[in-house]
């Protein structure tokens, strides 16, 4: 089995689900409560807490616990929106975000926010020029993610943020999961207020994530209740989740200052192995994007019938992103970058994790040759 | 990084005199100790400077961690090389566009201690600002408020160049100045009290009261973790920590309401100064604040001091309760500090403590009752643990 569908969801470390096991079965008191067991499942949790705040290079009291990329995203928008929405109620994003953050807007819209889509260029990238024109007296917050999650472009994050430093009202999010492990951010560097990030996309489980809100940033929360994780997110912490997060960033990071040559190397392999071939058309861009997505379409296929054929030979890849590809629309980020309708409909994700090989992406172009003969000869 | 040494200056040692070497000995063990995770790296002690030689580990990791070192005045990233001018040139080229982004103003700054070298003063400033304007297009000199100040310094062995000059912890370096116990609650002050004594040289024990089952496993991990913090200044610290529930009991018993506080008070005091004894300590240290709380008048004060004759060191006595939490987020133990866990001075609180206890009063009142045995039984069964930064982290090191 090959499995090349690493932005969707990645497999889960054995360590981190040893970590897992072992706090789920042995420290599974409740945080909140006073007695010993409590004691030492909120030491757990702080110390997840600081791990991953270290390893973000932030402050232990910025970093949130959520069960994910939507929630986090979700958190930061509204919980901005809402907290703030006195001052301003004009809020900016892109057209190529993630669905949880497009339909964050677009809920905040019917509340009657006003929201500016910044529109991007032929490689899904927005222009930080559009985004300073589109800012009002009354804007609270911009929201852009840092790698696309179906192509992989790669954002102008510095710049914008360094343009939002004359703006101090103005709060910026950025939608960092497809990044982080990835192309790490300095959030302070880049005068990031908020930032999201989903522990099953870095070898961690399904329902952790973090949230970063800067230091001093007020938010509404969404979730009332006990006040779990300074009142920002009340709910019984996910002690052992966490904990398996921070372990599988951890572990992330490390594998990265070892294999983010080999990963770029694959992918340009990959990259350069397709381009060969007849009827490919690569969607990526060709600079500043992911070095672990790789959007590609091929002429006269659709996409869901070439998903299948690459199965067929125990490869999987996607679509679009996994949360629309179950809908069968086409990606909106390629529709964005004006790709035609027809074009996105055939669109092919690749997305790597430090775990694939040379080896693979050889099996990969070779499969993709074949299966395309094999489609083609039946198609015509 | 092209840094290949950093100098250390020092701040007030260079004032001692004849004791100037045991300073500088403990000085360096402090060095040692702060960046023993850089295996790479050694230490070079002369009796103006020290000098950390890199040899390949990350200068500025290192520098980061020298900041927190004690009796450290300033300290740079430099680079060393041969008193030669043109390879002396070349390697200010070399840092300097390291450093350099389009637009940023510059000056040298040249220091010659070694006399007979060839360029005076001045002469270097000519020569090396000549250099780097010759060959980075666009540069421009401000002596006022440059970006990037490089610094030439002629040694006798070699010429050092920097560019950054980073502020140190100052203060004198950690145990050259003895030994003394801090009593230390699990509150704001007494953590700062003790940072602050460190910072004068001192060497801390901590001495915590602990009165299962009124205060929690929670309160004493909590002291516990207040003592890492403290202990990532000295590498370790010693905790005491003292059964004092049946103490307390009998407090409650024998002495009226209003003034079981200023017997608790005294009665840990005493422990502590014998405790202070065994461990060959010459002071206690508390986290005291003038007129703070009914403990802390000075009518108090005068009530409790009055069980030794041993310096109580109060470095907190004039200072602020927003000044002292200040320095408590600076050292990170404000977060500690502000869960809310139950300790033995908070459990037994009387509803109205006497503000201005009397001292003859309450030596009538603990006179009824004979507390020595009890006090004996508290310092022996006490529990003594030594606190390495990093600690609480190994024991699950394997869950992260």
């Amino acid at each position: 089995m090959i499995y090349l569908d690493n932005s969707a969801t990645t497999k889960p470390f054995k360590e981190v689900i040893d970590s897992f096991t072992k706090v789920a079965s042995s420290y599974y008191g409740n945080p909140s409560s006073l007695h010993q067991m409590g004691g030492q499942a909120e030491k757990l949790l702080s110390q997840a807490h600081s791990q991953i705040a270290k390893l973000l290079g932030v402050k232990t009291n910025e970093i949130v616990f959520t069960s994910g990329g939507t929630e986090g995203n979700n958190l930061a928008i509204k919980g901005i929106a809402m907290e703030h929405r006195k001052r301003g109620k004009h809020i900016i994003t892109t057209e190529v975000e993630h669905d949880s953050v497009r339909n964050s807007f677009k809920q905040l819209e019917e509340l009657g926010f006003d929201v500016t889509y910044i529109p991007v260029d032929a490689e899904g990238r927005v222009n930080s020029l559009d985004v300073e024109q589109a800012i009002r007296f009354d804007t609270i917050l911009v929201s852009v993610i840092h790698i696309n999650n179906e192509v992989g472009t790669i954002q102008p994050i510095r710049e914008i943020g360094r343009l939002l430093k004359d703006y101090p009202k103005i709060y910026f999010h950025v939608d960092h999961v497809q990044g982080v492990g990835k192309l790490p951010l300095n959030f302070y560097e880049c005068g990031i207020d908020l930032c999201t990030i989903s522990g099953h996309k870095f070898h961690g489980l399904k329902g952790t994530g973090a949230l970063f809100i800067r230091d001093g940033i007020k938010i509404s929360s969404l979730l009332s209740g006990g006040g779990q994780e300074t009142e920002r997110r009340s709910g019984t912490e996910n002690v052992a989740g966490m904990v398996a997060m921070a372990k599988a960033l951890r572990m992330t990071l490390d594998l990265r200052e070892q294999k983010f040559a080999q990963l770029t190397e694959i992918l340009g392999t990959i990259k350069s192995g397709l381009k060969q071939l007849p009827d490919v058309c690569i969607h990526s861009p060709e600079e500043n994007s992911a070095p672990h997505i790789l959007n590609f379409s091929i002429k006269g296929i659709k996409s869901e019938v070439f998903v299948h054929a690459l199965e067929e030979k125990g490869i999987y890849v996607s679509t679009t992103s996994a949360c629309s590809s179950k809908r069968n629309a086409p990606s909106k980020t390629l529709l964005a970058m004006g790709v035609p309708v027809e074009q996105a409909e055939r669109a092919i994700r690749i997305s790597l994790s430090y775990e694939n090989t040379m080896q693979e992406a050889e099996i990969l172009i070779q499969a993709v040759s074949e299966s395309v003969k094999r489609l083609r000869e039946v198609m015509n | 990084m092209l840094y290949d040494h950093i100098v250390i200056r020092y701040g007030e040692i260079s004032t001692k005199g004849r004791n100037r070497n045991k300073f500088i000995d403990k000085l360096r063990k402090s060095v040692k100790r702060a960046i023993q995770d850089f295996p790479k790296a050694t230490v070079k002690s002369e009796r103006d400077r020290m000098y950390v030689l890199l040899n390949g580990e990350d200068g500025v990791e290192v520098a980061e961690k020298l900041k927190k070192v004690f009796g450290i005045q300033s300290l740079s990233p430099a680079i060393k090389v041969e008193k030669d001018i043109e390879k002396m040139k070349d390697a200010a080229l070399e840092l300097f566009t390291h450093l350099y982004k389009e637009g940023k103003t510059f000056k040298i700054t040249g220091k010659r201690s070694d006399k007979t070298f060839e360029l005076t003063t001045n002469d270097i400033n000519q020569e090396f600002g000549g250099h780097l304007l010759k060959n980075v297009p666009g540069l421009k000199v401000d002596v006022r408020n440059p970006d990037i100040n490089l610094q030439i310094e002629i040694r006798a062995e070699a010429a050092y160049l920097s560019a950054e000059n980073i502020r140190g912890a100052a203060g004198l370096p950690v145990g050259s100045g003895g030994k003394a116990m801090l009593m230390l609650s699990g509150g704001i002050d007494s953590p700062v009290a003790g940072y602050l004594s460190m910072k004068r040289g001192l060497e801390v024990e901590g001495v915590h009261f602990a009165s299962p089952p009124f205060t929690s496993e929670r309160a004493k991990q909590k002291v516990i973790d207040l003592t890492e913090k403290l202990a990532d200044v000295s590498g370790k610290m010693v905790l005491h920590i003292v059964p004092f529930t049946e103490i307390q009991r009998t407090i409650q018993k024998q002495v009226p309401e209003n003034y079981t506080m200023t017997t608790t008070r005294r009665l840990m005091l005493r422990i502590t100064d014998r405790l202070r004894e065994q461990h060959g300590g010459l002071a206690i240290i508390t986290g005291e604040s003038l007129g703070q709380v009914a403990s802390q008048t000075l009518e108090s004060m005068y009530a409790i001091n009055e069980v030794t004759s041993t310096p109580i060191i109060r470095p907190l006595i004039a200072t602020d309760k927003t000044d002292i939490m200040e320095i408590a987020a600076k050292i990170d133990t404000l977060e500690i500090s502000n869960l809310p866990y139950e300790d033995c001075c908070t459990v037994f609180v009387p509803s109205s403590p006497k503000t201005k206890p009397k001292l003859e009063k309450v030596q009538h009142y603990e006179s009824y009752f004979d507390f020595e045995p009890l006090i004996e039984k508290a310092v022996s069964e006490t529990e003594t643990i030594i606190v390495i930064p990093g600690m609480s982290q190994k024991e699950e090191e394997d869950l992260f």
